[in-house]
């Protein structure tokens, strides 16, 4: 069972990490590799802040979010912009290349070890519940809040998509773009608008994750896989696919690191190949999308 | 008539330039024997981005995980040498055989969806390579790698020597060989198939083309050139590690050919050699430098356009 | 009088999108050496049709024959060499090449080269010859060493016919051959089109009734995604259906 909730805790990360990416595919068809860099980016502002700053933590987290939603917004208007009409491999280098030159800022200004993170006091420890296997429950209160933040981000996204009318517009121009401009709505805002957010998400995810996953300027490589995984298998069309998609993958994970550790990572690799091969298009794409 | 058949003829005729620069490159061990091993490695790492110029910049395959070839048939060629019997051609041979093999059975993966698909099957491949390859660390050595590969001679006379002339040698003969076959691929029947279905997927099942079995094929055999590669590598270098599946090399050598030309078999070359060389001189200054000035190469090279910038010649204007 | 055979024949052809029905239990037949024409309004079925047919999109129900043998099965680069080939009323061309290496690349693929490796593209004579003969017939020598991507509209829809005409075709499917050529060039595509073999049979997509009038000897009318009613030319003109479904658009009906 705990491992039940660790998954479930991974996966939720994995979740508010990659579904900026996965948004930005199905909007603008665009294969960023470079949102790695972005949570990258969310962790160590996280980081220095806390340190040279003593901002509190849970401060540190909206500062994570505006901090790279900034820079998202200022990325995409300038740089990424011009990529949207380029064919897939230019994106696949350009993003890489922004990718690899985040990597190497970070380990020259800041250093190659890894960072760490100091929680508050009330978020270490855990909770015991439940006797015997399989039920025993330990409930690290860390993870239990990343599970909370994390749910709570999501109701709100799902709100915003469904209810509100930026919702309906960014729905609007992912079904179609073209249309979508020519009934008024004014993609660009919007494209700059999820951008944004989506790589705001990322860097919340960045410092959520900085003790769980570890941050170093490694991370964006590292994890980039995890985040396209998400998005391969969950599909681009709606947000409850990567949300399933992540669970899955974060379960898979750490149940397959628990049971089998010699196999490591292969047994994601796996699941995901055969998924792949069985649903090209991703395992819960709607009819008729993307 | 005969000047149509005339023009086509040209495209595949050799070039005056080309023998040329095949003399001065097998001269090269030679005439500089301290630089005879970087030599080698240029010529093992031309021919992996030659292989992937096959499936990507003349099938429109995007792969992130052509190193999984590279890195079987290195294991295999590494294995063959310590275990069955050292001499290098057949080893060769096996090496380029089980990558064919492999790729046979992988072309199945890359018929179907996207591209973002494609680009998570071949990563997943190489990954699960990695993995395995980890595993099975009795086998390969694991994470120390596969030690002790000692080699016999080339053709039974040519004795691998500390310089690496000899290997250079044999990687360029090998690098020539398989050149000048991809070349005739190319430029074939066959050839122009692949570029209709690169180009329009769509309208080449609309003319006949059986699409899968043509990827399916130049797949394989890209996976056989690379598997070649990996072969040589494992034996002029009497070592196999598992970074060889690592997506480091696939995406280096994704970067060496657009740095060379994608779409031009030559551009696997000339990317090679100008990469091998911008990294030995740029990364002994700081090794972040290497990656964040590699980063912003390929961020411009993009917002230029890769064809503009390699090809002085559509500067002015012509085709 | 004998009757013509029958080239190509849909039985019962059905196409169902979740809960849209495209193609309502089609019954096509087309005769050999037929200048056969489909009309009806946008939206009517006819390109999904035309997919159903080239097999790039699979049917729900029913059957296709060509020549009596059934190719319900098949893909669709089988069914183009049986002789089953179309255009497309969006140019599908390859930017890469010219027109001369397109042709020599599609006619090679046609006679059954397309798998040579070792040989060049231009080696063999014969398929060389038929690339020039094909260039001239559709006025492309001009521009046959221009890549494609540059080549003005007009040239490139002349290739698109060009293409399909060098597959050999038995049974020939022009999707809206002259959509958005400027009037100047639609005579050269409107004289190669007339000048098809009389034993190719041709199914010609189009809206411009003059077009239709001039170069069909039967007509078959679409409306949402069942056939209407099927005549010659003369009978479709005078039948109130039609003239119904038309309302408002007369002779020279625009896209």
């Amino acid at each position: 069972m705990t491992i039940l909730f660790d998954g479930i805790a991974y996966g939720m990360l994995l979740f508010i990490l990659a579904v900026g990416l996965s948004v930005t595919m199905g909007l603008m068809n665009f294969i960023n590799l470079a949102h790695g860099a972005f949570a990258m980016v969310g962790g160590y502002l996280t980081v220095v802040l806390m340190q040279r700053f003593d901002v509190p933590f849970l401060v540190c987290l909206p500062l994570a979010f505006v901090g790279t939603a900034l820079l998202g917004a200022v990325l995409e208007r300038t740089l990424y912009r011009q990529m949207y009409r380029k064919p897939h491999l230019d994106q696949v280098l350009f993003s890489i290349g922004l990718a690899f030159m985040a990597v190497a800022s970070v380990d020259y200004f800041v250093g190659s070890q890894q960072q760490i993170m100091q929680l508050p006091e009330w978020l270490k420890g855990r909770t015991e519940l439940g006797t015997g296997t399989p039920w025993e429950l330990g409930m690290g209160h860390y993870r239990l809040f990343i599970i909370a933040v994390c749910a709570a981000l999501t109701v709100g996204l799902q709100y915003v998509l469904s209810a509100t009318r930026f919702g309906s517009r960014l729905r609007a121009s992912v079904d179609d773009p073209r249309v979508a401009a020519g009934l008024g709505i004014n993609v660009n805002v919007v494209f700059a608008m999820t951008f944004a957010v989506g790589s705001g998400l990322a860097g919340l995810g960045g410092a959520l994750g900085a003790e769980v996953l570890g941050l170093d300027p490694t991370f964006p490589l590292k994890f980039m896989v995890y985040f396209l995984i998400v998005v391969a298998v969950g599909g681009t069309s709606s947000i409850t696919g990567p949300l399933l998609a992540a669970l899955l993958l974060g379960v898979a994970d750490v149940a397959g690191k628990y049971y089998v550790p010699k196999l490591g990572a292969f047994i994601v690799y796996s699941l995901m190949l055969a998924i792949l091969m069985w649903r090209p298009q991703g395992l819960f794409v709607r009819q008729g999308g993307k | 008539m005969a000047n149509l058949q005339r023009t086509l003829l040209k495209k595949s005729a050799v070039q005056w330039w080309e023998p040329v620069l095949w003399l001065l490159a097998f001269s090269a061990p030679w005439a500089f024997p301290h630089h005879a091993l970087i030599i080698n490695e240029i010529a093992i790492v031309a021919l992996f981005a030659v292989s992937l110029d096959l499936v990507l910049g003349y099938s429109g395959i995007v792969s992130l995980g052509h190193a999984s070839f590279l890195g079987f048939g290195a294991y295999t060629a590494a294995l063959f040498a310590k275990w069955i019997h050292p001499d290098p051609l057949l080893g060769l041979v096996v090496g380029t055989a089980a990558a064919c093999v492999l790729g046979a059975l992988c072309s199945a993966t890359i018929l179907r969806g996207s591209d973002l698909t494609r680009l998570m099957v071949t990563l997943g491949m190489a990954l699960i390579l990695f993995e395995l390859a980890n595993k099975f660390d009795g086998l390969t050595g694991g994470s120390d790698g596969l030690q002790g590969v000692v080699m016999g001679p080339v053709l039974g006379r040519f004795e691998f020597d500390l310089m690496g002339q000899v290997a250079a040698s044999y990687s360029l003969a090998v690098l020539l060989a398989l050149f000048f076959l991809a070349r005739r691929l190319v430029h074939s029947p066959f050839g122009a198939t692949l570029m209709a279905v690169r180009d329009n997927r769509l309208r080449a099942m609309a003319i006949g083309i059986p699409v899968s079995a043509r990827l399916a094929a130049v797949y394989t055999i890209a996976a056989g050139v690379a598997g070649a590669a990996g072969a040589l590598m494992a034996q002029t270098t009497g070592f196999a590690s598992l970074d060889v599946f690592a997506l480091e090399r696939s995406a280096d050598v994704m970067l060496i050919l657009v740095i060379g030309g994608v779409g031009w078999l030559y551009g696997g070359v000339v990317g090679a050699v100008v990469f091998k060389l911008m990294h030995d001189v740029i990364s002994n200054i700081t090794p972040q430098y290497w990656t964040f000035w590699m980063g912003l190469f390929l961020v411009i090279l993009v917002m230029v356009g890769r064809e503009r910038l390699f090809k002085p010649w559509t500067w002015m204007g012509r085709s | 009088m004998t009757a013509a055979a029958v080239v190509l024949q849909t039985h019962g052809l059905v196409k169902r999108f979740g809960g849209i029905t495209a193609t309502d239990h089609v019954n096509l037949s087309i005769t050999q050496g037929a200048r056969h024409a489909l009309i009806g309004p946008n939206g009517a079925g006819k390109t999904t049709l035309i997919n159903l047919i080239t097999g790039v999109l699979p049917q729900s129900e029913g059957r296709i024959t060509l020549e009596g043998a059934d190719i319900t099965d098949l893909a669709p680069h089988q069914r183009v060499s049986r002789g089953l080939v179309r255009t497309f009323q969006i140019n599908q061309l390859f930017s890469g090449m010219t027109p001369m290496e397109t042709l020599t690349m599609v006619v090679s693929q046609h006679r059954g080269l397309g798998s040579r490796w070792w040989q060049s593209l231009g080696q063999d004579k014969s398929v060389v010859e038929r690339c020039g003969q094909l260039l001239e017939q559709f006025r492309l020598t001009d521009v046959m060493h221009q890549r494609t991507e540059q080549m003005p509209y007009g040239k490139r829809r002349l290739l698109e016919m060009a293409i399909a005409l060098a597959c050999e075709p038995r049974v020939l499917l022009l999707d809206e051959p002259v959509a958005g050529v400027p009037a100047g060039e639609r005579e050269e595509l409107l004289h190669t089109v007339s000048a098809l073999p009389a034993d190719v049979s041709v199914v010609l997509i189009e809206h411009d009734m003059d077009l239709v009038f001039e170069f069909a000897d039967r007509i078959t009318v679409l409306v949402n995604g069942a056939v209407l009613t099927e005549g010659t030319p003369s009978d479709i003109s005078q039948d109130p259906q039609v003239k119904a479904v038309y309302l408002g658009h007369g002779e020279g009906a625009h896209a």
